[in-house]
């Protein structure tokens, strides 16, 4: 077995497992979490709107912040958005997904992807750049921080190496590839980048208990 | 004494103009990826070779590496060179049978001892001596008994260079390449199932020209044929770099020559020349004809996950071992839970 069969082979299957099984860890230890006891009678009902509202609102920074979070707030939409659009946009990622998912959708073209890929690496570097300037960010920042920021970096940065070569072979760098997104796999469920998808559970739950407590929202 | 002509007066008095033997030097010299300057001391050479003794040897295989040499076009140049070889011992080709073509075998072994090339085409089984046999002699013993003279070995065709068909899973009959086996010799691969005629000639006409064998990759192909995938030099490219993908065989992707990767191409993974030097006199390769690249001439390749499943179908196993991840996941999120809302009655209770 050669490094890209183990790559497209056990490795990704190992990590398929754990992020299936560490996800669903994640959201069943959290969801069924006993709620927290009401110390005073609820203000409002604090149902699924009030969560859909938070989900909605925190996307945008609230007023008063607008100015200091602006550029961070704006590299994080590149990154986010170039991360979203090289995984579900590029074609090759697309027939991916259709191996298991069964169907498939439009992408884009390959240098698109390309240009979206760089923009997010771009923007990745300046937030690191800024957490390690920063010094309340510096100080706040652990091992997860950091980690994360790798292994989220790693799988675009060895996937626009691919076409460039640098004088690696092509099946050496598919192999590095796969096994850079299997290691983000592994991590995705366990660390801050749990944040993918416990986002808007987090945000659904404080907009819950914000409005019950009659805070704005 | 007898006189051996070379390859030159061979080629001469096969009709063969000098127009057309320089243009031949000049298309080796640009395939090995060697400088204009080396053509006319290419042409020299091999004017001046004298005819090296050959030993073909076939093993597992079909023939069909025997067949593309055979039946590129005929006749080409490149098979009159290979004519122009003294191929002492050719059991799909040669008239004489029996203990007299293994006769003749010997004899060129003999005359040509630590001079003479040895071509196999076909894999060697390892798991019974019986399950291939050549004149009563196993495939395994007559491999190591003529390579123990020869200047260098070439394998011909993937099963010869990695397994190939009958290697693959569940490799019934225990088959192994010949670098699996032959440790102590200068070993080319020429891959390919089958290889491209013009590339076996190449590595001979190197061989004659140099004395010496040409630069080769880490699977032990000669890097001048096989430095660059199929992906990299295939004029349907740019419809990959576009997303434009054929989706079926006869869709409207398909009739317009668009990129074949969502059919299963292994292009990309796949080194070989087939898109520069193509088959059948240059007319085409498979892409060509609109049907993705195979990766024949990689090792393993019949095992890769199938020929139509593209390069980026993960190989997850089977739903059953998700669904079992799927099932421990909610076991171990319910004991967490049940552990958090212990922790959490705890201290609601100390308030």
């Amino acid at each position: 077995m050669d490094l890209l069969e183990f790559a497209r082979g056990p490795a990704l299957q190992v990590a398929a497992y754990i992020l299936v099984a560490g996800v669903i860890w994640r959201l069943v230890g959290i969801i069924f979490l006993k709620e927290k006891p009401e110390f005073s009678e609820p203000r409002k009902p604090g149902g699924l709107l009030a969560a859909l509202k938070v989900i909605y609102t925190r996307s945008f920074t609230a007023h008063p912040f607008k100015r200091a979070t602006l550029y961070p707030k704006m590299l994080a939409y590149v990154l986010h958005i170039g991360f979203f659009a090289v995984i579900f946009l590029f074609v090759p990622h697309i027939v991916f997904f259709e191996g298991f998912l069964g169907f498939d959708w439009p992408g884009l073209p390959n240098n698109v992807i390309y240009f979206a890929g760089v923009a997010a690496v771009v923007a990745g570097i300046a937030l690191l750049v800024r957490r390690l300037t920063n010094p309340v960010l510096k100080l706040i920042s652990n091992f997860d921080d950091y980690f994360s920021w790798f292994v989220t970096l790693l799988p675009i940065v060895t996937g626009l190496i691919m076409p460039v070569r640098m004088g690696v072979r092509y099946e050496t760098l598919l192999a590095i590839h796969i096994l850079s997104v299997a290691v983000l796999m592994i991590w995705l469920p366990f660390g801050k980048l749990g944040h993918t998808f416990l986002v808007f559970v987090t945000r659904g739950t404080t907009g819950m208990v914000f409005e019950r407590r009659g805070a704005k929202t | 004494m007898k006189t051996i002509p070379t390859l030159g007066e061979i080629l001469q008095a096969q009709g063969v103009s000098r127009r057309g033997f320089m243009k031949y030097c000049a298309a080796t010299a640009s395939l090995l990826a060697l400088p204009p300057a080396m053509v006319p001391r290419i042409a020299n050479a091999l004017e001046q070779a004298r005819r090296p003794s050959v030993i073909w040897l076939s093993f597992q295989e079909c023939t069909g590496c025997t067949e593309s040499l055979t039946r590129s076009s005929s006749p080409t140049l490149e098979g009159l060179i290979f004519d122009s070889i003294s191929l002492d011992y050719h059991h799909t080709l040669q008239a004489a049978s029996g203990d007299a073509a293994e006769a003749a075998r010997h004899a060129a072994m003999q005359e040509n001892m630590g001079q003479y090339l040895v071509l196999v085409d076909g894999s060697i089984p390892m798991g019974n001596p019986g399950f291939s046999t050549i004149a009563g002699i196993s495939n395994y013993d007559m491999l190591m008994e003529t390579v123990d003279g020869a200047a260098a070995v070439v394998a011909i065709g993937s099963c010869a260079a990695f397994g190939g068909i009958p290697g693959a899973n569940p490799n019934p009959t225990g088959a192994v390449s010949v670098q699996d086996l032959v440790k102590d010799k200068p070993i080319v691969n020429v891959p390919g199932c089958p290889p491209i005629p013009m590339v076996i000639t190449a590595v001979l006409a190197q061989f004659l020209t140099f004395g010496q064998l040409p630069e080769l990759d880490i699977h032990g192909r000669p890097t001048a044929f096989f430095g660059q995938t199929i992906h990299d030099r295939c004029y349907r490219r740019p419809f990959y770099e576009q997303g434009r993908f054929a989706e079926t065989f006869d869709d409207e992707g398909a009739r317009k020559g668009w990129c074949l990767f969502k059919l299963g191409c292994k292009g990309p993974i796949t080194y070989n020349a087939c898109a520069t030097v193509k088959w059948n006199a240059g007319t085409s390769f498979p892409i060509e004809s609109g049907h993705p690249c195979l990766g024949c001439s990689e090792p393993g390749f019949w095992d890769k996950g199938g020929f139509y499943a593209p390069l980026s179908t993960g190989k997850f196993g089977s739903g059953e071992k998700l669904a079992g991840a799927a099932v421990a996941g909610v076991a171990l999120g319910a004991a967490a839970a049940v552990a958090g809302r212990r922790r959490q009655a705890k201290y609601t209770k100390e308030g």
